[in-house]
């Protein structure tokens, strides 16, 4: 047998893909459990399984371990590539592994046993940001020196893209959760209070979906959508122009989270403002990402991959028309509160998140396992399509649950009174909430077919030719 | 243009240097204002740190994830201030470590609850809120009438507190224990609290369990207090405008 090293390191690739299906699945589950929870109250179970404890459990299960896995996993696989290097440390490697699944684990954890900061999206409590801190800065190092030790004269793309979400990560991360515990418990007090607590966390929660969501995944979009449509990317100016416009419009846009709320008027607009501007780097990277098809558009019929890719671009496009639009303080003033937002947070994350990474995932299985080619194109096609009706009926449900509640909170009945008790209002959501879980069980359900072509394609797949980049000898 | 920024293209370092000044400028110009106190927060009479019990129920709150589906933040528009109330001002957060205004309105706001409904109907109402909204679709919370709220170690949350930001005076710690009995036992001398958290504290049994202190107590006390502590007559937007 071949005793020399391989070029790269796929193993740590292939942990993390496997991760990613997993706490996917596991993810949606909750997701679809807690929708049930919303129709059906009946469905909570104090204390462990009820909404408010199951809530951040999907939220972190489907944006930190299913997104996360994803995201380091792929953007392992793409630096080793686009530098024609090893990953820097092995050791590293394999630690940043084990280490986000332990932080995993004890987030989830303490989120059944009510352990929680209380702000969105960063709800784990101090020790778990700190052993977060610790993983986060490994992966930092060991991606950085990949880089710095690269053959290729040139940083590819979708490293800047990594590169930026990993170090506004750790800063969005350190800034948010300084807080002070209550001796060695678990319980512990933030650092900020009342209106500056709220501009920060959503400094952070916005940022959360522009550097996590969207970098992060921005730079999976750069490497694949290429690989798989075998065309390079449509414009390298429009790349840097993306890139640095988004990188910098993002960080502003976290006050529309805020608006008419006790945060002071000069942030809200300014917040608003950013935002509407950030239609246009959100779009030049849309647009970078589909007319990458140029000259290769009859691949779109035949390839349901790529098709996948093509789908999260246009829901990218999408959500990112959408998000600035419920920005505008007049249109935010009936979306907030509302399922609207719910449905937005959605267009965005099963739509672009979950899409973008179902088509690297099919793209990624053969390449590491070493097999010709996926099991079964057909059941991609099942997936996408299945998945595609689920996110129509998620969105379409919100869109109708929340706009009609927003109106419904401001009718005034003749005589110059509200019309409806609060109550009511939510007797109303009842069709929506369950239209809205069928549409989880859809794309639960097309998650599922997928991770049974993987397997299939894994355990029976032809293997690939014997001659593949990483059985080549390492170069001295 | 193009030529200078293969600079960054190959070097990783400077590359990461641009991206991190790029990403930090926003959230220089729009979080560091926010702590010059005195224009961001409004002057108004009544705010004070929450008692003992009152905190031990926000930290039930939180555990228990309220905020995820009720806001604390009435915005100034015409039917939420004829739902809700006078809308919310910064100061009446200012002791929140964390804010908890919410983002999503399943239920009702609940900033101004306090004092809206009866403590059997928060009770009934925590315990299987259909029985009194029959549409309800919250969670209940039943658990929360049979264990007794955590009182060891009471002083150094409110310890913690004060090392964030929250002017709990030291005979406020030292009392911390015997303030939260005093408040939703109602069976004992209550002046020490009165005296270091002002006449209006509430004072009694707030579970309909008055042999217990349990955690139904001390969530109820929370609701109980949320938005009543801000004297909103002396709040004038005028006034501030002219201040500055």
């Amino acid at each position: 047998m071949d005793t020399q090293k391989p070029i790269y390191n796929n193993d740590i690739v292939r942990m993390f893909t496997i991760a990613t299906m997993f706490w996917g699945i596991a993810g949606f589950t909750v997701g679809l459990l807690i929708a049930m929870q919303l129709a059906w109250p009946q469905l909570n179970f104090e204390p462990f399984l009820s909404f408010g404890r199951l809530r951040p459990l999907h939220t972190s299960a489907v944006i930190f371990a299913f997104g996360g896995n994803a995201l380091l996993g792929t953007s392992y696989f793409v630096v080793q590539r686009t530098c024609q290097a090893r990953l820097w440390s092995d050791g590293l490697s394999t630690f940043t592994f084990w280490g986000y699944q332990i932080f995993i684990l004890i987030a989830g954890l303490g989120y059944l046993a009510g352990v929680t900061q209380g702000k969105e999206y960063a709800e784990p409590e101090w020790y778990a940001d700190l052993w977060l801190t610790v993983v986060w800065v490994a992966y930092f190092i060991n991606f950085l020196m990949t880089i710095t030790k690269r053959k290729e004269p040139h940083i590819y793309v979708a490293n800047w893209f990594y590169l930026s979400f990993i170090v506004t990560v750790a800063i969005l991360h350190l800034v948010n959760n300084v807080s002070l515990p209550v001796g060695l418990d678990v319980k512990s007090y933030s650092a900020y209070a009342g209106v500056q607590s709220a501009m920060i966390q959503w400094w952070y929660g916005h940022n959360a979906v522009g550097f996590f969501l969207t970098a992060g995944f921005l730079g999976m979009m750069y490497y694949f959508v290429p690989k798989q449509a075998g065309r390079p990317v449509y414009s390298y100016r429009l790349s840097i122009l993306h890139f640095w416009s988004l990188i910098f419009i993002y960080i502003w846009a976290g006050p529309h989270h805020l608006h008419y709320t006790a945060l002071p008027d000069w942030a809200q607009t300014l917040g608003m403002t950013f935002s509407v501007m950030l239609w246009m780097p959100s779009w030049g990277g849309m647009i970078n990402g589909m007319m990458t098809l140029s000259g290769a558009w009859h691949k779109l019929r035949e390839d349901p991959v790529l098709q996948f890719m093509v789908v999260a671009l246009a829901f990218y496009g999408m959500s990112t028309f959408e998000g600035p639009l419920m920005s505008i303080k007049a249109v935010n003033a009936l979306s907030h509160y509302t399922d609207w937002t719910i449905g937005h947070v959605h267009s965005g994350a099963l739509g672009w998140v979950g899409f973008i990474t179902f088509g690297a995932v099919y793209y990624l299985v053969p390449v590491l396992w070493n097999k010709k080619e996926l099991y079964s194109q057909k059941l991609v096609s099942v997936h996408l399509w299945v998945a595609s009706i689920g996110i129509v009926l998620y969105m379409v449900s919100m869109w109708f649950a929340g706009i009609l509640q927003g109106l419904d909170w401001r009718t005034y009945d003749e005589m110059g009174f509200l019309q409806y008790s609060f109550v009511e209002t939510v007797a109303n959501l009842h069709i929506y909430y369950i239209v809205r879980a069928l549409g989880g069980v859809l794309y639960l359900g097309g998650a599922l077919v997928m991770v049974y072509n993987l397997v299939k394609t894994v355990r029976e797949g032809a293997p690939a030719q014997a001659a593949l980049p990483q059985g080549e000898a390492a170069h001295a | 243009m193009l030529e200078k920024h293969k600079k960054l293209e190959k070097n990783s370092v400077l590359l990461l240097i641009f991206s991190v000044i790029a990403v930090s400028i926003g959230g220089i110009v729009e979080i560091v204002p926010l702590f010059r106190m005195d224009v961001t927060i409004e002057k108004v009479e009544g705010m004070r740190p929450y008692t003992p019990l009152e905190l031990m129920g926000q930290n039930i709150y939180i555990r228990e994830n309220c905020n995820s589906c009720h806001s604390q933040q009435i915005r100034p528009l015409r039917d939420e201030v004829e739902r809700y109330g006078h809308y919310s001002l910064a100061a009446e957060s200012m002791y929140d470590h964390p804010f908890l205004w919410g983002s999503k309105r399943t239920g009702p706001d609940l900033a101004r609850v306090g004092g809206k409904f009866s403590d059997e109907w928060h009770a009934a109402h925590l315990k299987n809120p259909r029985d009194v909204v029959p549409e309800s679709i919250m969670p209940s919370y039943a658990f929360l009438a049979n264990r007794g709220v955590n009182l060891t170690k009471i002083e150094n949350h409110l310890g913690a507190l004060r090392t964030v930001g929250v002017p709990y005076t030291d005979a406020m710690l030292e009392q911390a224990y015997n303030d939260a009995m005093a408040q939703g036992r109602a069976d004992g001398n209550a002046d020490g609290l009165r005296e270091r958290y002002g006449d209006k504290v509430n004072v009694r049994d707030f579970d309909g369990q008055p042999n217990n202190l349990t955690e139904m107590d001390a969530l109820i006390a929370y609701l109980q207090v949320l938005g009543t502590m801000a004297d909103l007559r002396t709040y004038n937007p005028d006034i501030q405008e002219m201040k500055k």
